[in-house]
């Protein structure tokens, strides 16, 4: 059996899937964020899973993409958590479903 | 790609991931939910590998399974009051809905398109990457810099307490 551009795609939609429904679905903020970097990771691996199968006139341009993605990934990390700490430490909850400060 | 060796650690590291990711999912308790999270960066650093990017596995190590795993567990240690608790909001059910047909939409579309593929590797040297990230792409690759700076300084600023900027104040 050969492996094909289609076997990474799937495992990359799958996997960004999960990630979606984490990113919505949990109530702790922390967890969202971990969604968020699940898609990532899954939108990394199409990225380079295309970048591997398919022809072009700059191959490494995929490669240097994803460098960029987890950069700001990194970046994104950062702030999010630091903002959990933050919002903890003033209402001591990261509960998405009681910060709601702006609801009248 | 053929061979017995790469089919079996692409099957391997299929199971490893999505199964790390389904752990995440599942698990009721936001510290263990963190650990499967580190399994399936490990999993998605082995596919990296397995598509001939050494230099953006060994990033995706150093920087996801290091890096971000040690922020995620610190946010966690640090939040202790607010429960290890990993539940669902109300909008659980809507949310799998979403997730479960966008998932049949991109496998539905990944399966029906007939991609233009080539099977040899391209034989990518990461002193490739290198050179294109230092002269193609050397403006990215500089505002980068600046984002990391930015998002370092905005971080700590973002934590710092009510005592240490007074202190700040004074000084």
């Amino acid at each position: 059996m050969t492996l094909e551009l289609e076997h990474f795609l799937t495992v990359g939609a799958l996997l960004f899937s999960l990630g979606l429904f984490v990113a919505l679905s949990k109530r702790n903020a922390i967890g969202v964020l971990m969604g968020v970097e699940l898609m990532l990771n899954a939108v990394n691996l199409t990225l380079l899973a295309f970048s591997r199968f398919s022809v072009s006139e700059r191959p490494v341009a995929g490669q240097t993409f994803v460098v960029f993605v987890i950069t700001v990934a990194a970046a994104e990390a950062a702030v999010a958590l630091a903002l959990a700490v933050s919002v903890y430490r003033n209402r001591q909850t990261v509960d998405i479903d009681r910060i709601n400060l702006l609801k009248s | 790609m053929e061979g017995f060796g790469v089919t079996f650690a692409f099957w391997v590291l299929s199971a490893v991931t999505l199964g790390a990711a389904g752990g995440v999912v599942v698990s009721r308790n936001l510290f263990h939910a963190v650990l499967f999270l580190i399994l399936a960066f490990i999993g998605v650093a082995g596919f990296f590998v397995l598509l001939s990017a050494e230099f953006i596995a060994m990033a995706q190590v150093i920087i996801y399974v290091g890096a971000i795993s040690v922020l995620v567990l610190f946010a966690v240690l640090l939040t202790p009051r607010a429960g290890r608790d990993n539940g669902e909001t109300a909008m659980a059910l809507p949310a799998l809905l979403l997730a479960v047909a966008l998932a049949t939409v991109f496998l539905f579309v990944l399966h029906d398109t007939d991609w233009a593929t080539v099977t040899a590797s391209p034989e990518l040297a990461t002193a490739e990457l290198g050179e294109a990230l230092l002269s193609t792409w050397v403006l990215p690759f500089e505002l980068a810099s600046v984002l990391l700076t930015a998002a370092l300084v905005g971080a700590i600023m973002l934590v710092r307490s009510r005592e240490e900027e007074a202190e700040d104040a004074l000084a």
